[in-house]
């Protein structure tokens, strides 16, 4: 178990700059998850700190050493690929024991640490497979025994569960988080799915474009996102960001509807930020008129027009109407997001 | 708009089957026509001229005579003959050691081209040019650096660096013949061998690499535990054809040495042909060519159940 440090970490393929100074702290037994869109650098950032991508500049740290020019193999750390990257030729059992092979460890601890492994994951049955012999749920949890047994200071996981269903994704989601609470090893995550990061994680850091757009727990990052992005990014069905200015009313959106704000508002707000599960029916509220009524279960998820912005809505009441009928509904004032036009969050 | 005008009646029509047309959609015959182009040329081409080979091989045929059946006897007279004999020991040697020497440089080659290297593509082309000019070409070309008087070796050593005092001796004796016709077919055979090994190693993932890598293999760790193994099922049928083509030989002998010198540098082909057709001895030539027959099944399938199939390749089912 370690700490991971990153420090100004840069990283260039060529003249393209993927990293542009990143700063992450890890602290010993943490589950840490770096989301992002497709080319945030997240997946980059992993493997530099796996060592598999050399670093431009920059450093990082794991348990206090800076590892910038130790190979991954020193680094004492280990990997789960997003594909698994399991030895096609290998039974699960040599697949698991391969590093050990490699060091040389005797067959008597090879076979415990295996054992041990396979009986944790549940793959007990399995050791003389081959991996093709091996659902998707079986393979990923293949991978992970590879890294168990290695007792490594850093499990990273690269996207671990997007290869399978939606069912057993979020199976494995709880599977990968409890064995992780068990095991209390240091965790690197990499995922752009945000209900895995919201899910598993003790620290989420958002990354776009090669930087970092925010970093901490991830109600803090529901409750207060730093920025549009993050805003955006965060939570499901996504934040409602409503461009408009502050009026003596309200707050007048840019097609038309107004809507009120908090008191002390700051004046120079420029979008309104409310998610939808912040709006509730309400009769004294803001008439909008249905678009769409998609029906959850345990919620209704209604895209709504308010003048001409559309707005989403998630309630708890089913609600019934067709497409063109109207509905009033009122923002949770409490819960209300405004960002500057930098973008940035105004304190309320 | 008036919806009251009744819509014009029709009724979708099936068209009618003319009889060569259902005649067509018979599975039996369709298949039957379907083959018969390849089966013809096979039968024509393949199936034939082996039955004829084979047929020879128990006649005393002789050019410009039909012949009789006449049993094993030709294999018996090749028994007590030691130039067959020699033929058979040199194309054995000679396959074996072309066959390790292509496959160790190919294999080198292979792995040389599958890393981050300057010029790659260039180099790929380069290294296929061995193959695409024609054998007696560059079976010619051999000829000439091997020759006695005018060899470009020779000259280099001799005149130009003064390492040596005479020519150096290539296809004149046994032995040196030998070497140098094997060397030849290393020559020709390695772009065949790196170029199929490339293609074979561009489909390892590189994430496997990665977690070996990670594992803490080192550079013959990740080639022994990774590399090869992953590679031995194509390794295998490359191998397969190579001993085939390397055994079955003919052009680079027959263009640089013709058998020579003393038949020392016979081949199995080399001697056939010489005995079959220059010689006229249709049946003996036929017997000496069946007899390569064994040696080829034999080989085949050695590498071919030897190395090919792996319980790991295959899919379902546990054992």
């Amino acid at each position: 178990m370690a700490t991971v440090s990153v420090r100004q970490a840069l990283k260039s393929f060529g003249t393209t700059r993927i990293l542009h100074g990143v700063d992450v702290e890890i602290a010993d037994g943490e589950f840490v998850v770096l989301v992002g869109p497709s080319g945030c650098g997240k997946s980059t950032l992993l493997r530099m700190i796996a060592g598999l991508e050399n670093i431009s500049g920059g450093e990082i740290a794991i348990d206090g050493r800076v590892v910038n020019n130790v190979p991954p193999k020193d680094r004492d750390i280990a990997m789960v690929f997003q594909n698994y990257a399991l030895y096609p030729h290998m039974t699960v059992r040599q697949n698991m024991a391969f590093s050990m092979k490699l060091a040389k460890a005797p067959p008597a601890i090879m076979e415990e640490e295996v054992q041990r492994a396979a009986k944790i994951l549940g793959l007990d049955a399995l050791l003389d497979r081959y991996p093709r012999q091996l659902s998707g749920g079986q393979r990923q949890r293949v991978a992970m025994g590879r890294a168990i047994v290695r007792h490594p200071q850093v499990f990273l996981f690269d996207e671990p569960l997007s290869n399978l269903d939606a069912k057993l994704r979020v199976q494995m989601r709880s599977e990968i988080r409890e064995l992780q609470q068990r095991l209390g090893t240091t965790t690197i995550y990499v995922t752009h799915d945000q209900i895995e990061a919201m899910t598993m994680a003790d620290q989420i850091v958002v990354m776009n474009g090669g930087r970092i757009e925010q970093a901490g727990a991830p109600l803090a990052l529901y409750d207060k996102p730093a920025n549009l992005f993050v805003a955006g990014f965060i939570g499901s069905p996504a934040m409602n960001l409503l461009p408009g200015k502050v009026t003596p009313e309200g707050f007048r959106l840019e097609g038309g509807a107004l809507l009120p704000l908090p008191p002390g508002a700051p004046a120079n707000a420029a979008t309104y930020g409310i998610r939808p599960e912040h709006m509730s029916l309400a009769e004294d509220g803001v008439e909008g008129i249905i678009v769409l009524v998609e029906p959850t279960g345990s919620e209704t998820q209604v895209t709504m027009r308010l003048g001409e912005t559309v707005v989403t809505g998630a309630f708890r009441e089913r609600v019934q109407g067709r497409p063109g009928a109207t509905l009033r509904v009122m923002p949770d004032l409490s819960l209300v997001h405004l960002f500057g036009p930098d973008g940035g969050r105004l304190p309320s | 708009m008036s919806a009251t005008t009744a819509a014009p009646v029709w009724t979708k029509m099936r068209p009618k089957q003319g009889a060569l047309s259902r005649l067509f959609d018979w599975k039996p015959f369709l298949a039957f026509v379907c083959l018969l182009p390849a089966v013809g040329l096979l039968m024509t081409f393949l199936t034939y001229p082996l039955g004829l080979g084979i047929w020879l091989a128990f006649t005393d045929t002789t050019i410009g005579r039909e012949g009789i059946w006449v049993g094993l006897e030709n294999f018996i007279w090749l028994m007590d003959d030691p130039i067959f004999w020699s033929a058979v020991f040199y194309s054995v040697f000679y396959t074996g050691v072309a066959t390790i020497g292509k496959f160790a440089l190919g294999l080198w080659l292979a792995l040389l081209l599958n890393q981050h290297v300057p010029f790659k593509s260039m180099l790929r082309a380069i290294i296929l040019l061995p193959w695409i000019v024609p054998t007696v070409l560059s079976a010619i070309a051999f000829w000439w650096i091997y020759d006695p008087q005018f060899s470009i070796i020779s000259y280099v050593l001799v005149d130009a660096l003064g390492w040596r005092d005479t020519n150096v001796d290539f296809i004149n004796t046994a032995w040196p013949a030998r070497w140098s016709l094997i060397a030849a077919n290393i020559w020709r055979g390695i772009p065949f061998v790196a170029i199929t090994l490339l293609a074979g190693l561009q489909t390892i993932p590189p994430s496997l690499y990665e977690a070996a890598l990670l594992d803490g293999a080192s550079g013959w760790q990740r080639f022994r535990h990774i590399t090869f193994p992953m590679l031995l099922p194509i390794l295998a049928i490359v191998m397969t054809f190579s001993i085939i083509f390397t055994f079955t030989d003919f052009q680079l002998v027959y263009a640089i040495t013709r058998g020579g010198p003393v038949n020392s540098t016979h081949l199995l082909a080399t001697l056939a042909f010489q005995r079959g057709i220059q010689g006229g001895q249709l049946g003996e030539g036929a017997a000496i060519a069946v007899s390569m027959i064994p040696f080829l099944v034999f080989a085949t399938l050695f590498s071919y159940y030897g190395l090919a199939r792996r319980k790991w390749q295959q899919g379902e089912g546990n054992d």
